[in-house]
């Protein structure tokens, strides 16, 4: 079978592919050019960067499959860089990996994957994907190795993209992907993780957000959960909830940020005990096995990629939303960031905190 | 991975070397190792393999022997004319260029560098088949031109410019001409003399001979700043210690493509044809960019409506066909060419454009494979395209 493996450069997708390529596929791997790499003098992301394509193409060599470069920038620049750029604006906390999951990685390649009569795409992602034969249904499981599992990220599969998708270091820890690498010879072996985000190449988001803006930051007040203003910030995408640094406020007990409230441009802290919430409502939910659930459904819910999943009841509303009551209050529900939904091994769905 | 085709379509990128190129190259670098700069036996003989080479590049391009430097390829010719020709007018005062927008961009980045020493560079436009009219080279000129760049055939469609008539208008208002022959030369009867111009370029692995290796024929009188400074080889025009085998490859390259030129010619012409047809008939909706009449007979290069151009090119890889698409960036990535914007064509056809360039080992039988290939590859690509823009 032919399988088009997203190619990153990273030790992750390298494996990935030699993995499927040892199982006796038809490998093409692809790699995503997602923004300008030509401008001089200018660092890049962590992710994709020439030495990345370099790195990338080593690992097609040395394991003798084709390997290409698709040109991305449009989509990207489209599909996940104005979105992070709009929602930092309206005062939410994005998550681009997921879009460029969903929107990119299992929707564009795979339709390129099937011009080059490849069925499935393959990528390094830490997840599994199962075929449920009693339900005739795809699953989409946690990574065997829990601290590096990324099923967060692909909460917004559908089942038609699961159909389609592979990911064959799910059921490997991080070590046992190094080790692999190394058996086989990968120059990536011993590659350092990756953690930013990719196109933010100085890591500060602030910064890029705001040379996206175009009508520049909006600068506003910074107040108690009272109304009392306290000081003045630079903008609100400089801003997110749970945020302790950068308020630039001297107080006797730690500050942190409650609520990013854009259409007044204020941003309104709190002591770390207001943080805590029990209830939320999340949009655009998507139920992995394609049907929302008819009733309320226990589960334990997580509100960031480094965050134990709690104990919730999450329930269905129309519209795509869902209302989670987690069973206990939760630190920083942060708008823009994904809930996601597990019950034991398996992601339920997801959707994003409003 | 092995697979049982490969057909290579894409001789404007690169040829396979003659296998008397070969021979030769290896015979030199092993046997003919002298300095051509030494005095003693060794010096000797390897200047004499150098004199012959020059001998026949000289032939290839109809020009005299003693007017050619050797350089490292194509794009150092190219540097070599536009800096040298450039820092040696310069104390004339007059510092405008005229380039074109189709040119490669060992000429167009080669004159940005020119711009930064205060040089004001006009790019002409193209019309919709790609050539660039005497009157807009006329309407460009002022005092200040001193200089013009013009290629002779471009890379991506083929068209051959009428650079006679625009070498005469240069020579008339006192400007140096340079042509890029990159993409002529072995392909079409290359003739220095006649083009008129002052400055040629041409590049050894283009026409069989082996990469590295080029040359820049330049008309005797005209004067030259050294691009690259050093020793006194090729006439204190190119310093470094010559690269003997390469040179030696070149020179074989030459003789062979003059030899078969008539026949090559006509032979491409007939392939390409074959090709065009077969493909425009098998495939709705696709459509010849370029100057059909005026190009060199190995190229066409023809737009896919609705079907993008990079993807077509993986599938056709993937079948085993070598083709090409407009130029690549640093990445490899492939960007919308310059080439086919300049010729007016709308964004989203310069994006569906594939260049079929043919040459010596092409046959009627890959010929055949690639237009029976192509119309399930693009029918397949149109649904998925559709298929896709009808679920977002």
């Amino acid at each position: 079978m032919r399988v088009v493996v997203a190619m990153s450069g990273g030790v992750d997708s390298s494996v990935a592919a030699a993995l499927l390529a040892a199982a006796g596929h038809d490998v093409v791997g692809l790699s995503m050019q997602l923004y300008d790499q030509r401008t001089e003098g200018e660092a890049f992301g962590s992710c994709c960067s020439l030495d990345d394509l370099y790195d990338a193409r080593r690992v097609a060599q040395t394991i003798g499959f084709p390997h290409y470069l698709v040109n991305f920038e449009e989509r990207f620049r489209q599909k996940v860089v104005q979105n992070f750029v709009a929602e930092y604006a309206a005062g939410r906390t994005p998550i681009p990996c997921v879009h460029c999951n969903a929107d990119l990685k299992f929707a564009e390649l795979v339709e390129r994957a099937a011009a080059f009569n490849a069925e499935s795409v393959a990528t390094g992602h830490y997840a599994r994907v199962v075929f449920d034969e009693d339900d005739r249904r795809y699953k989409l499981l946690r990574a065997v190795d829990r601290d590096k599992d990324q099923s967060y990220f692909l909460f917004s599969l559908t089942q038609t993209q699961l159909a389609h998708a592979m990911f064959p270091v799910g059921h490997l820890t991080k070590p046992e992907v190094r080790q692999e690498a190394q058996r086989l010879g990968l120059a990536v072996a011993a590659k350092p993780d990756s953690h930013e985000i990719c196109f933010v190449a100085d890591g500060d988001a602030g910064g890029f957000v705001e040379r996206a803006l175009p009508d520049g930051p909006r600068e506003g007040e910074v107040v108690d959960a009272t109304g009392r203003v306290l000081g003045r910030h630079g903008g609100v995408h400089r801003f997110t909830v749970g945020q302790r640094k950068g308020l630039g406020l001297s107080s006797p007990i730690p500050l942190y940020v409650l609520k990013v409230d854009a259409a007044e441009a204020r941003v309104v802290v709190g002591p770390r005990e207001a943080l805590g919430r029990d209830e939320m409502t999340a949009s655009g939910v998507n139920w992995i096995s394609g049907t929302p659930p008819a009733t309320a459904m226990r589960v334990t819910a997580r509100i960031r990629h480094r965050h134990q999943d709690a104990p919730a009841t999450v329930t269905a509303l129309t519209g795509a939303r869902a209302h989670v009551r987690f069973d206990d209050p939760q630190m920083a529900i942060t708008p823009g960031q994904a809930a996601v939904f597990y019950q034991g091994e398996e992601v339920v769905g997801g959707g994003w905190i409003e | 991975m092995s697979r049982v085709v490969r057909i290579y379509l894409d001789y404007n990128a690169t040829s396979p070397p003659f296998a008397d190129v070969v021979a030769t190259v290896a015979r030199v670098l092993a046997e003919d190792f002298g300095n051509a700069s030494s005095v003693h036996a060794f010096g000797q003989r390897a200047k004499a393999v150098v004199d012959d080479a020059r001998q026949e590049v000289a032939a290839l391009i109809d020009a005299d022997a003693g007017e050619v430097v050797f350089t490292a390829g194509g794009t150092e010719a190219d540097n070599l004319a536009l800096r040298g020709a450039a820092e040696a007018v310069e104390p004339l005062g007059r510092r405008h260029v005229i380039t074109t927008a189709i040119e490669h961009e060992a000429v167009l980045n080669t004159l940005k560098s020119v711009a930064r020493r205060g040089w004001t560079v006009t790019t002409l436009p193209v019309d919709e088949s790609g050539v660039v009219t005497p009157d807009a080279l006329r309407a460009a000129l002022t005092p200040e031109t001193s200089l013009v760049s013009v290629m002779h055939a471009n890379n991506e469609v083929g068209t051959i410019q009428p650079i006679a008539e625009l070498a005469a208008i240069a020579r008339e208002h006192g400007a140096i001409f340079h042509t890029d022959a990159v993409q002529s030369a072995g392909k079409i009867p290359v003739s220095a003399r006649r083009l008129g111009v002052d400055l040629l370029a041409i590049s050894g692995h283009k026409f069989g001979g082996p990469k590295g290796i080029g040359a820049l024929w330049v008309r005797r009188g005209v004067r030259l700043a050294q691009a690259m400074t050093g020793g006194k080889q090729e006439r204190n025009r190119r310093a470094g210690t010559e690269n003997v085998p390469a040179i030696a490859g070149l020179g074989v390259a030459a003789r062979l493509s003059r030899e078969k030129l008539a026949a090559n010619s006509s032979g491409f012409a007939e392939l390409r044809d074959r090709l065009e047809r077969g493909i425009l008939e098998g495939v709705p909706g696709s459509s010849v960019n370029g100057d059909p009449a005026r190009r060199v007979p190995n190229t066409t290069n023809i737009s896919f409506d609705g079907v993008e151009a990079e993807s077509l090119l993986i599938a056709l890889d993937l079948e085993g066909v070598a083709v090409s698409t407009g130029s690549a960036c640093s990445s490899g990535s492939l960007e919308p060419s310059h080439v086919l914007r300049a010729m007016g064509l709308p964004h989203g056809r310069t994006r569906n454009s594939l260049r079929f360039s043919l040459g010596a080992g092409t046959t009627p039988a890959e010929i055949d494979f690639v237009v029976e290939a192509l119309p399930g590859l693009v029918t397949k690509l149109r649904r998925l395209t559709r298929a896709a823009a009808a679920v977002r």
